[in-house]
């Protein structure tokens, strides 16, 4: 019993759900409900389930907090309340729950950094024993988890096709650590492992996995990438992921504040810069085939999402380096091509 | 039922009696057979409402495990050697969220060098996880700890490991006695998980907890092991009362009763130690022996008991704790606390070698001459040792002496040592 089970209040249906916040953005217009009904997000619903309550440990501005957040409310109402949470170690896991405190009003399961997918395997296994279909089950881990240490565990909840939503929460590297290197870490970021001395200056180029891609290839039912940039986007996808059965799988770009050496104001610019630059694609794929993208309105130039953080400072010192922003434009670019990007551009 | 059968298909059939709703597994000699037999009584529907996951590896197959456990499902893995040590940080995990998942070791020696005979290292190596150890002495006690393994696990809330010799028992056919679904039903309560992730009740399970609380929380593991220490003679008595057989227990003691030199041991090897024992009893030697059931929580009264009027105490262990020898044996000495007994530890069986009663016969009487060293290999080879030792020392050899007149002399010490090998 490391874990002592902490309890917390149901999260649906109970009356016991913490008190709704919502922002006056001018004289009558109180979050998005000037909206259409099927427009509005779930967050500006009063009857969203607050998965997890504020007054968590995360850093300010923290990306995964946000994206976690509107992932498993959204995760929640899809599901009508009917949700259990399996977390792998990572910030998310360590900022929710310093015992005896917990932030999450839902069912929720740690065990340990590699093999959430396994566990949430065994969770679904013993819901469908028990007869007991209605309840569904969200697996989430940081890209170390992810695409790292817990990626044999993924590759094979997906072989076996099992009903799970695995999201990873993409912040680039192993925050909870203190910011080392992972393989989803983009070339030329500094890390704590990845240092920008000498010739090589920061992740070198050409390495890294593409999970995204690499889910496809397994063949599941759904896969689709998704960005604090744009909450409503990701929570359609949650709920669309929630709606088929099988192995799913959503990654979520989410700026980390601290890793990255950014503002904590900075987060949603620099998150909707990664996707206007095409650094950062959103698109959904159905059976290994890309069914939808979102294209990009403006594109900008990869400078302006490089430039605020301090991970690509060396980048820009001096005269600047030239050669290596070029390379990280081209990938943008070639993203851009690849998944039809900009309007005019098919795939 | 009595039947004749190998012990894995006794043990696979104990499993599904007990009615495990979610089975996992990575294939892994010797343990292959006994998930394949669940596999199979799935299959054909005999063991009904059972989930049979196939998993990629050890790791996943005890992580599969830990969240069906928690979700509330009746849970069974089993496994041996390389991969119990692959799903070693998952062993930890499952102690300490306390769920009563049932795994059985097919006891195997680790590697380097790779080797698939039998001996005690793969579970001695976890031995301090949180989860309780209990040796099968037979292929029956194998069968019947099983079944009360799932029982004690669900009443402590705690992971069971049954260990039972690879080959030995896994691979040995025996006449074992399989009882009714019926007679199980009633010995064996339906799972009523005390936690659970569950949406009508939301808990945090798994939370990060730091220094304040964590000696409490592992106190609290320890808390459970000695609780188990009355709750397994207790489910052993209700065993022998409901199949009228003895099984199970903390200790077996054979013998003992004014012995000088008393034998203890795991698992498989008590056998021949008995048969040992009578040879040596009708020459009218003073010996008897304890085979301990329960290595884990471990049973340091009764075995202080059972060892009270000893002089002696040989320690037969199949694992060896490297660089100070007996396992079992620091055990045994925490048990006889200001009792002044000499033990002796005897490493013996590693990597499948064979346990002769001629070698054991030798050893008992030289520990009862006063002449056992306190660690002793059985029927180790010492010619093999000393020419590896000497090359070694040889390959070492430094000084100002040309390179060339080096590599002649170790050509020759090589030709020499070859053909002292070569002659064993
Ligand atoms: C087996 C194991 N190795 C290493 C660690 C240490 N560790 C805990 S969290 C973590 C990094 C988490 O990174 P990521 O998954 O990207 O999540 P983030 O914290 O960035 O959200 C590491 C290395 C561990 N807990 N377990
Ligand atoms: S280190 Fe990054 S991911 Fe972790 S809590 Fe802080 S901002 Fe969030």
């Amino acid at each position: 019993m490391t874990t002592d089970p902490v309890k917390t209040e149901p999260a649906v249906g109970s009356g016991a759900q913490q008190k709704v916040k919502f922002y006056q953005t001018g004289t009558h217009t109180v979050g998005n409900r000037l909206l259409d009904e099927a427009q509005r997000t779930v967050q500006a619903s009063m009857d969203r389930s607050n998965a997890i309550t504020s007054g968590h440990r995360a850093c300010q501005g923290c990306g995964e907090a946000l994206g976690a957040r509107y992932a498993l409310d959204a995760a929640m109402m899809a599901t009508e309340g009917q949700l259990i949470a399996v977390n792998a170690t990572g910030c998310l896991e360590v900022f929710t729950t310093p015992y005896p405190e917990t932030s999450w009003q839902i069912p929720w399961l740690h065990s340990l950094f590699g093999n959430a997918p396994a566990v949430a395997t065994g969770v679904a296994a013993a819901l469908r024993v028990k007869g007991r279909d209605n309840v569904r089950v969200v697996a989430q881990g940081g890209d170390g988890g992810t695409v790292d240490i817990g990626f044999g565990c993924l590759s094979g909840m997906f072989e076996r096709n099992d009903d799970v939503l695995y999201i990873c929460y993409d912040n680039e590297a192993y925050m909870n650590t203190g910011v080392q290197r992972s393989s989803a870490t983009p070339p030329a970021a500094r890390t704590a492992t990845t240092p920008a001395v000498g010739d090589e200056p920061g992740n070198v180029f050409g390495t890294g996995k593409n999970l995204p891609l690499i889910a496809m290839a397994h063949n599941i039912p759904y896969v689709a990438t998704a960005s604090v940039a744009d909450l409503h986007d990701l929570e359609e996808k949650v709920t669309k992921a929630m709606s088929i059965h099988g192995a799913r799988y959503i990654h979520i770009m989410v700026p980390c504040p601290l890793g990255w050496g950014a503002a904590s104001h900075d987060t949603m610019k620099l998150a909707r810069l990664a996707v206007q630059s095409g650094i950062f694609p959103l698109f959904e794929a159905e059976h290994g085939e890309v069914k939808t993208v979102q294209k990009i309105r403006r594109k900008v130039p990869v400078e302006e999402y490089l430039k605020p953080q301090k991970r690509f400072a060396h980048l820009f010192k001096g005269e600047g380096d030239v050669d290596r922003i070029a390379a990280i434009q081209r990938m943008a670019d070639a993203n851009i091509k690849r998944f039809g990007l900009l309007d005019g551009e098919e795939r | 039922m009595l039947k004749q059968t190998e012990g894995s298909q006794a043990v696979a059939e104990a499993v599904a009696l007990s009615r495990p709703e979610v089975v996992c597994a990575y294939p892994i000699t010797p343990q292959t057979h006994i998930v394949e037999g669940v596999g199979a009584l799935v299959k054909a529907g005999t063991l009904k409402n059972c989930e049979f996951i196939n998993v990629e590896s050890e790791f996943a197959a005890l992580s599969v495990a830990i969240g069906s456990s928690a979700a509330g499902a009746r849970t069974y893995t089993a496994t041996a050697s390389q991969g119990l040590l692959f799903m070693a940080e998952a062993v930890y995990n499952a102690a300490g969220l306390g769920l009563p998942i049932v795994m059985t070791v097919g006891n195997r020696a680790i590697g380097a060098p790779i080797n698939i005979w039998n001996d005690q290292t793969d579970s001695m190596a976890l031995k301090d996880s949180g989860w309780i150890q209990l040796h099968a002495e037979t292929n029956q006690e194998a069968a019947d700890l099983h079944i009360q393994a799932f029982r004690l696990a669900e009443m402590l809330s705690c992971p069971v490991m049954v260990c039972m010799d690879g080959f030995i028992l896994t691979h040995a056919y025996e006449r074992v006695d399989i009882p009714t679904q019926e007679e199980v039903d009633a010995f064996l309560p339906p799972f009523e998980p005390v936690q659970v992730v569950d949406p009508a009740e939301p808990y945090s399970i798994g939370a990060m907890v730091g220094p304040d609380a964590f000696t409490e929380v592992r106190y609290l593991a320890h808390h459970k092991q000695l609780r188990a220490l009355d709750l397994i003679p207790e489910i052993a008595e209700d065993f022998e009362a409901r199949f009228g057989r003895k099984s199970g227990g903390l200790i077996h003691p054979y013998r003992t009763e004014d012995a000088e030199t008393i034998v203890v041991a795991l698992g498989s090897v008590n056998g021949t130690i008995k048969d040992v024992i009578d040879a040596m009893r009708d020459d009218g030697h003073k010996i008897g022996c304890v085979a301990v059931c329960s290595f884990r929580p471990f049973p340091l009264e009764a075995l202080r008991d059972a060892l009270h009027d000893a002089l002696r105490i040989v320690c037969v262990e199949k694992s060896l704790a490297i660089g100070i020898g007996g396992v079992l044996a620091s055990a045994v000495r925490m048990s006889l606390r200001r009792l002044y007994r000499e033990v002796f530890t005897v490493v013996a069986g590693l990597g499948g070698r064979p346990i002769t009663r001629a070698s054991l016969r030798d050893v008992f009487e030289r520990a009862e001459a006063e002449m056992l060293d306190d660690v002793t290999f059985l029927d180790l080879n010492w010619e093999v040792v000393n020419a590896h030792l000497a090359r070694a020392r040889e390959v070492r050899k430094s000084g100002p002496i040309a390179e060339n007149i080096l590599k002649a002399m170790h050509a020759d010490e090589g030709a020499d040592i070859e053909e002292a090998e070569a002659g064993e």
